[in-house]
């Protein structure tokens, strides 16, 4: 009787330690682990390389003490290295929907990223096309709860898919520009006056009656900025009015990329009007690299050389006001053009014109009247009615919480 | 000729434009590493461009000196400020001009007591200017000569006033209508132009890329 007792009670403990290994729980005073459940293992998506992603099912019974802990080896047999911890309600897959998606089910799954862990000889990082080894365990307190080994090795990826969505809006975008260009070609297109690039040709007019120079002032960004691009494009078009006109020209740039570009536009523009002779390098010239070494050099131009007309083109910082409110001083048709909204209102208040934003791209195309190039603003102006209609509907659609179409909108 | 001013920028703006928008969606590290190649070209270029920079400036001046032109002194200036910055760097702290710029504070440095104390703070007077600047400058604008002119106005100064504690001393919604006047009509103002500008830089990037627009080769309207 006794044996077969003592087999029994055997038996149990058996049953018990076979049960918290083999089913990967343990119990003790009672409290019981969840498994956990649905982990898997995967190159981290979108990424360089390098990183290698656990994801894993959400258990709401487990305590608000309980941390997942990561493990990884380089072998099977081991040995295994704390790669990461978390808190157990950390890392919902709803906190990376540009990984995971906007579903209801990512509320209910957790994520980790491992892209380096602390091994014997320090912190190591993953390699990619190498197989590595993990093991997630789940601890509350001295109990714990594990799951199989997977596998998972990192790896470069081709495409950034959390940038679907810019690509797809940018290549719309593109298409209705260059679809529009294709129309110009075909019929005229009405495009609204822009005053400040239709005051151009009385500020060089009046500066050629005047016998004075048309000052040009770069922005501060260098060579790699649209904004300077744009800058570049309308000195070339102002630079071919003032060789058919005979006016003075002086460019002043703030980098010496700049000003070498700046030389060869001028001095292309001037050969194509006819006078190549008119043409001075020395009149583009880099007045200062610093910010405000480029301000005071330009402000001592302005003043001493007194130009009929200044216009101010690219990316100004608050040097904006220093050259404006002192060019205004001398009495010259000022124009200014910037894609800077926080230095608008000052060059609005000192300035005669203003080329606002956009405007400041669309200002070279506007100037050359070219069919192809009036196109492209037009496309401009069928893409902002696009995303005007987008800001109405997702703001309907928000309002009664669709949030589809700002999800679409939204950057990663 | 025209091939070479013409035709191979054209080409070289298409094949980097192209390779710029590419690299941007790929992420694996073949794509980084030809961004990181081009920013290190970029810094090359950058670096030898400063000497051609140099030569601008230190000719512009000198030739201001040579004619006499009103205001020479100034220009004599820049030649005497570069002189004595460029001996400090060549002296470099008894190490020569080939050793590397030796570190240390101003007391220490020749260089960096000339760059801190000359240098800085000749631009933070340029920077306090600014002040006044601003003061005048607001004086032209906010005269109430027209509707428009004197909601400017109006706006200004309670921007003005929520900005100060004299604001909220008058009234609790002084700074409330300071803050909704930033943050409603001027943020929505101000996303406007952004994505004004965003769809302007999509467009002028699409002409270059393509060759549509070559004014930068150019007064061209080809």
């Amino acid at each position: 009787m006794l044996n077969k007792a003592l087999s029994w009670l055997a038996g149990l403990v058996c049953l018990v330690v076979v049960a918290s290994d083999c089913r990967g729980q343990a119990a003790a005073g009672g409290s019981v682990l969840p498994l956990i459940a649905d982990v898997a293992a995967f190159d981290t998506p979108n990424d360089a390389g390098g990183s290698i992603t656990l994801t894993w099912a959400r258990s709401r019974s487990i305590p608000e003490s309980a941390i997942y802990k990561a493990y990884i080896a380089e072998a099977n047999e081991g040995p295994y290295y704390l790669a990461s911890e978390i808190a157990g309600g950390a890392n919902l897959q709803s906190e990376e929907p540009e990984t995971f998606g906007y579903g209801d089910e990512a509320q209910d799954a957790h994520f980790l990223h491992i892209a380096e862990y602390a091994g014997r000889e320090g912190v190591i990082s993953l390699q990619n096309d190498k197989t590595y080894y993990v093991r997630l365990e789940l601890h509350s307190g001295n109990i714990s709860t594990r799951n199989p080994v997977l596998t998972a090795s990192a790896e470069g990826n081709y495409f950034n898919w959390t940038k679907l969505n810019n690509i797809v809006l940018g290549a719309l975008l593109s298409f209705l520009i260059l679809g529009f260009i294709s129309l110009a070609r075909r019929r005229d297109l009405y495009i609204r006056r822009i005053g400040g690039l239709e005051a151009l040709d009385e500020a060089l007019g009046r500066a050629t009656e005047m016998g004075k120079p048309v000052l040009f002032i770069h922005g501060l960004r260098d060579m790699s900025q649209i904004s300077t691009i744009a800058a570049v494009n309308i000195l070339g078009r102002v630079a071919r009015r003032t060789a058919e006109y005979d006016a003075a020209l002086r460019v002043v740039a703030p980098d010496p990329v700049v000003m070498s570009v700046s030389q060869e536009t001028v001095q292309a523009s001037y050969f194509e009007a006819g006078r190549p002779d008119a043409f001075n390098p020395d009149h583009v010239f880099v007045a200062g690299t610093e910010q405000f070494s480029y301000a005071a050099a330009t402000e001592g131009i302005m003043v001493r050389e007194r130009p009929a007309a200044h216009i101010m083109m690219g990316y100004f910082y608050a040097e904006s006001l220093l050259l404006a409110e002192t060019g205004s001083t001398t009495g010259a048709i000022q124009i200014a053009g910037t894609d800077a909204f926080t230095q608008l209102p000052f060059f609005v208040t000192t300035c005669d014109y203003t080329l606002m934003g956009e405007e400041l791209y669309a200002a070279s195309a506007y100037l050359s009247r070219e069919p192809k190039l009036l196109g492209s603003l037009k496309g401009q102006d069928a893409g902002k009615a696009i995303i005007i209609a987008a800001i109405v509907l997702g703001a309907l659609l928000a309002t009664v919480d669709i949030p589809f179409l700002t999800q679409i909108f939204t950057p990663h | 000729m025209i091939f070479l001013s013409r035709t191979l920028p054209v080409i070289v703006a298409l094949c980097f434009g192209v390779l710029g928008i590419g690299i941007y969606y790929v992420p694996h590290a073949a794509a980084q590493n030809i961004e990181r190649e081009l920013a290190l070209w970029l810094r090359i270029v950058f670096a030898f461009s400063y000497l051609l920079g140099l030569y601008s400036l230190l000719n512009l001046h000198w030739q201001r000196i040579r004619q006499r032109v009103e205001g020479w002194g100034y220009s004599a200036m820049v030649y005497a400020g570069f002189g004595l910055m460029m001996l400090f760097v060549i002296y470099n702290d008894g190490q020569g001009p080939f050793a590397p710029q030796a570190e240390g504070t101003a007391a220490e440095n020749g260089y960096q007591w000339l760059f801190e104390y000359v240098q800085v703070a000749c631009s933070s007077t340029m920077f306090s200017i600014l002040a006044f600047f601003i003061a005048s400058a607001a004086y032209r604008t906010f005269r109430a000569r027209t509707p428009e002119a004197a909601l400017l106005l109006v706006a200004a100064i309670v921007v003005m006033l929520g900005r100060v504690p004299i604001g909220a001393y008058i009234s609790d919604y002084v700074p409330a209508a300071a803050d909704w006047l930033l943050n409603v009509p001027n943020l929505a103002a101000k996303r406007g132009i952004l994505l004004g500008v965003s769809l302007g830089a999509i467009a002028t990037s699409l002409r270059i890329i393509f060759g549509i627009e070559r004014s930068y080769l150019g007064g061209g309207d080809e």
